[in-house]
């Protein structure tokens, strides 16, 4: 089941860049939220702050409080051990080149040290049915590479690899912006369908994605959280001039 | 007019074009016209003198005839292994150092800079220098010409591991570690995994290069007319062998030595191949 989000007065920098500032956001659990504002808004690093990828650059700084369920993750956690409960889909599909479907989506769980076959071939037909791609690649699951899929497959694989290690949040940094709009709608479907088990927070710059898949949304504006309401509100009445500028195509 | 202009730039486009590509078609002749010319005068001066002896019977002493190097091909098989368990293993751990935990720290820098000069060492000054430091201390002996071979496919391995490493890109590794997956792990079973077909063949050039070595041989493991199969007598080795052959008064030793070198070329190939096949059973199709 998934936990919700809370940040409290989050900053971020990139070296003498702070990219982040003073981000004050509850994100509730089992709902999709959004994420939207225009390139270099730092939508990303926030994203990348839920799970301490963030700090993988050694340039980077982080300050404020991240909870997500009942843990600090900046304070009761390892960054490692955080990753296995918040997962992670990358805008560019990413699956490991060398590897076989079946062993991308058990890489989580065998690079841990998981090594029950029965449990783990039951929980890579469960993860990739809850990726919507079973039914493409059950054929030859452990002689397929998983480079030689199509991008929409890939991204779903990807999906299916952040699944099985069975996370509490789901982060998606445009998941379908290098896709094709019949790859992006079987993504947004399963975002759809996901969301009734996962809390998933997903950053688009594609406005209509957001209003078709999140309850909430929140709108990013040169490093800072203008207006985080529910969807419907953002996009119909929103309270802050910049969100209506941002929405109505008047900038960005 | 300017359909015709057209014409004549189309023209000179197509002109540009086939002399870009008969240059690269030349090139390539070029590149692989003296392995061939090579491997066929071996052939042509060799071939004749391998026989069954060649193979199964250690050289017979000056003044008779025949004889044959089996001594040396496994003496050469003896001292590869040994140089490949020193020289593979230290070379990909410094490449892993390099790339992934040292990079950007002055002891990279310092040991990057080493490898370079170590690459750059001339192969009779490696025999001289394992010479001072194994054979002195010991005696000529077949482990000190693996220390010397091992010793010289350090750098290559090294820095092909590094550069290899480098190429895998960033999207790979952030994958890995979004999956909670501990750096170390991440590096050994993904990022070395993935980098692993560039890391063979750097082991398979290190490997290559250092078989046909004879200088770094001449002090340490010094060759052997003998059976030899034991580490820590001198022990013979084919381009010793043919060395020592090539320079003799002999016309039969001189056959010998052709034969030795069509050999040593032979034998070199079917171990990069049959590495390749090995490995390449465990890389999935479609990968790249």
């Amino acid at each position: 089941m998934g936990v919700g989000i809370e940040v409290t007065n989050l900053n971020a920098w990139y070296g003498t860049n702070h990219t982040l500032q003073d981000i004050n956001l509850n994100i509730p659990a089992n709902h999709a939220t959004a994420l939207i504002g225009p390139s270099g808004c730092g939508k990303s690093t926030f994203v990348r702050c839920l799970n301490r990828m963030h700090e993988t650059n050694p340039i980077a700084r982080v300050t404020g409080t991240v909870r997500i369920g009942d843990l600090d993750i900046y304070n009761d956690i390892t960054p490692v051990e955080i990753r296995r409960r918040v997962g992670m889909v990358f805008q560019r599909p990413n699956p490991f080149p060398t590897m076989s479907v079946y062993d991308n989506v058990a890489a989580g769980l065998k690079l841990n040290g998981y090594s029950n076959h029965h449990v783990l071939d039951e929980i890579v037909e469960r993860s990739l049915k809850n990726s919507a791609l079973w039914d493409e690649v059950k054929d030859d699951l452990k002689k397929k590479s998983g480079a030689s899929l199509s991008g929409g497959q890939q991204q779903r694989l990807c999906i299916a690899r952040a699944l099985a290690v069975d996370p509490e949040v789901l982060l998606m940094d445009e998941p379908a912006s290098a896709l094709d709009p019949v790859s992006t709608a079987k993504i947004e479907d399963l975002i759809f369908q996901l969301k009734s088990q996962y809390t998933i927070v997903i950053v688009t710059h594609n406005m209509q994605q957001a209003a078709r898949v999140a309850e909430k949304t929140g709108f990013f504006l040169n490093g800072r959280m203008v207006e985080f309401d529910s969807t419907h509100k953002i996009f119909t009445n929103p309270a802050d001039k910049r969100t209506e500028d941002y929405i109505t195509g008047r900038f960005g | 007019m300017v359909r015709d202009e057209h014409k004549l730039k189309a023209r000179i486009r197509a002109g540009i074009d086939g002399a870009a590509t008969g240059l690269a078609v030349l090139s390539t002749v070029l590149v692989v016209a003296p392995l061939v010319a090579i491997f066929i005068y071996l052939v042509y001066k060799g071939a004749s003198s391998l026989n069954l002896d060649f193979f199964t019977k250690i050289p017979k002493p000056v003044g008779e005839v025949g004889g044959g190097m089996a001594n040396a091909i496994v003496g050469s098989a003896i001292l590869l292994a040994v140089g490949s368990l020193i020289g593979v293993p230290i070379g990909i751990a410094g490449g892993i150092f390099l790339a992934e935990f040292g990079r950007g720290t002055k002891l990279a820098n310092a040991v990057r800079f080493t490898a370079d000069v170590l690459n750059g060492v001339p192969s009779i000054v490696m025999g001289i220098a394992i010479y001072s430091l194994v054979v002195v201390p010991t005696h000529f002996s077949g482990f000190s010409g693996g220390v010397a071979l091992g010793v010289m496919m350090i750098p290559t391995v090294c820095r092909t591991t590094e550069e290899m490493l480098l190429m895998v890109p960033h999207a790979v590794r952030e994958a890995a570690l979004a999956l909670g997956v501990p750096n170390w792990r991440s590096v050994l079973s993904i990022t070395v995994k993935t980098a692993s077909p560039g890391i063979i063949t750097g082991c398979m050039l290190a490997f290559a290069r250092v078989a046909g070595e004879t200088a770094p041989l001449i002090f340490t493991a010094f060759g052997n007319s003998n059976w030899s199969t034991n580490l820590n007598e001198p022990m013979a080795a084919l381009p010793l062998q043919i060395y020592v052959y090539a320079l003799s008064p002999y016309d039969d030793w001189h056959r010998l030595a052709w034969a030795g070198a069509l050999v040593l070329i032979v034998l070199i190939l079917l171990a990069v191949s049959l590495v390749r096949y090995v490995t390449s059973r465990g890389v999935l199709k479609g990968a790249s």
